[in-house]
């Protein structure tokens, strides 16, 4: 007997919804209107809902992939993917062992963590000074 | 240790970009139920912070505790004891060991009077003047209020500490007590579980060194941050209870389709805690998403208050049609059976009646 003959019913992710994806979807639709009226940014902390199992996994199906995509490597992993609606991003932090530690959706034009920060920025600057004056520089 | 060094000087000493902190302040907002978009001005705030010495003594206690925090994965605990604090004394993770340890405390202790945080795992026993837990010779209690004198705070980590726990339970033959029965005059912080969840910890740490101060705190001593909400109030089997539809065993068809296990006996009505959305194993699940009900082991005489699987009690008043109405009428409705709850709750503990269907 191999692994595909085991007989495993994988049950319907659908079969679970309790409700937070309409609840959820409302206010995602509510930040939006506010961003693209006023420019407000917002953030929804999906770590702090009550999901039943498998609406995690139908909200990811719900708001789909859109055009950009970025990967950060710092202090373990962080994927940010603008979802099929612009102006909403899905933003999720791992640590280095992968486990995720931080996970939102972002309703921004762009989400802060892609952005340079300004420390790393002067300190950058101090690196390409000391390369312009290393001797060996062509 | 340094007093004068910041987080953010040892972060730069790394090589740790601000970014990198960004993210790990993102984490940490998230925890402590901060508002979206904290993590900027958290992570200003937290790089100017000093690293303060934390001593952690270890009393009547199973190390459940310490194991929780060294799996703790926001942040971890590399994160925590190397960047955000100095810990200058835990006997389970310290390197030295007997004189030599003994002296790294008294000299903490002597250095940062006044300034160092103490984290306490373990109840202290007081039966035949505390002599059934000694540490080098010297009884918990003895241990517990010399280093109280010189604490900023103190951290209780854990039931034990924070309650009494489970040496507390009767007949208690070592007279076993909380922290909080023998320090009087010290801010105290109850981080009540059995072991704690390991992310409350590091966030009260975390929130200590950016505010400078201790969060806002429960009736009990604990952090509302966490410990606010029941494990009912944000249970995804919630609405399962309004509707009034319950597993009888734990292996019948309610079982089957997750219905609530509140005839089971889960105590999360009666609970604070954040493992309903926090989660364990690296946010993995709960108790309750694994098929069994909350023990309450985050609240006072958990340990004698009766069966695992005997349902709460209630009062004998019938609320059955408001629940009705409530799943009926649904959002605005919802948060008023969620009210009426509460106050239904604090009957129940007082009434001890028991609660059944139709009750509900």
């Amino acid at each position: 007997m191999n692994l595909q003959n085991i007989p495993i019913k994988i049950e319907d992710v659908e079969q679970y919804s309790i409700g937070n994806l309409r609840a959820l979807l409302s206010e995602i639709a509510a930040h939006l209107e506010r961003l693209a009226r006023d420019g407000n940014i917002a953030s929804i902390d999906l770590n702090s809902l009550p999901f039943a199992p498998g609406e995690y996994e139908q909200l990811r199906l719900l708001l789909g992939q859109g055009e950009a995509t970025a990967h950060i490597e710092a202090l373990g992993p962080s994927d940010i993917t603008e979802t099929r609606y612009p102006g909403v991003w899905w933003v999720t932090h791992y640590n280095v062992e992968g486990d995720i530690i931080a996970d939102s959706i972002e309703i921004t034009t762009i989400p802060e963590i892609l952005s340079s920060q300004p420390e790393d920025i002067r300190m950058g600057l101090e690196l390409i000074k000391e390369q312009l004056n290393d001797e060996v520089m062509p | 240790m340094n007093e004068h060094d910041t987080l953010g000087d040892r972060l730069a000493q790394q090589g740790i970009s601000r970014r990198a902190f960004l993210k790990f302040c993102a984490a940490l907002a998230t925890m402590m139920a901060l508002p979206p978009g904290a993590a900027q001005a958290f992570a200003e705030t937290l790089a100017k912070a000093k690293r303060p010495s934390v001593i952690w003594l270890s009393f009547q206690e199973c190390t459940g505790c310490t194991e929780s925090l060294t799996r703790s994965h926001t942040p971890t605990l590399e994160n925590l004891i190397f960047d955000m604090i100095s810990l200058d004394y835990h006997h389970t993770l310290q390197a030295a060991s007997g004189f030599g340890a003994e002296k790294s405390r008294e000299d903490a202790m002597k250095e940062f009077y006044g300034k160092y945080l103490l984290l306490v795992d373990g109840s202290i026993p007081l039966k035949d003047d505390g002599i059934y837990s000694t540490i080098a010779g010297r009884t918990n209690l003895d241990l517990l209020q010399k280093a109280a004198k010189g604490a900023a705070a103190i951290i209780a980590v854990g039931s034990c500490a924070s309650f009494g726990g489970l040496p507390n339970a009767k007949p208690n033959p070592t007279g076993a007590v909380a922290v909080s029965d023998i320090i009087k005059d010290k801010p105290i912080i109850n981080i009540s579980g059995c072991p704690p969840i390991p992310a409350v910890i590091t966030g009260v740490l975390a929130h200590y060194l950016t505010f400078c101060e201790l969060p806002a705190l429960d009736e009990l001593g604990r952090p509302t941050a966490f410990y606010g909400e029941t494990i009912h109030d944000r249970c995804y089997r919630r609405p399962f209870y309004e509707q009034g539809k319950f597993a009888k065993t734990f292996d019948d068809e309610g079982a089957r389709n997750g219905w609530c296990l509140f005839e089971l006996g889960c105590k999360g009505p009666t609970t604070h805690n954040a493992c309903a959305t926090t989660k364990w194993n690296g946010g993995t699940s709960f108790p309750i998403e694994s098929g069994h009900g909350c023990l309450g082991c985050s609240e006072p005489h958990f340990w004698d208050a009766g069966s695992f699987y005997t349902p709460l009690s209630a009062p004998s008043a019938s609320v059955s049609t408001v629940a009705i109405g409530a799943a009926a009428a649904g959002a605005a409705a919802a948060v008023a059976i969620s009210a009426l709850d509460r106050a239904k709750k604090r009957r129940a503990q007082q009434g001890h009646e028991k609660l059944t269907v139709k009750d509900l």
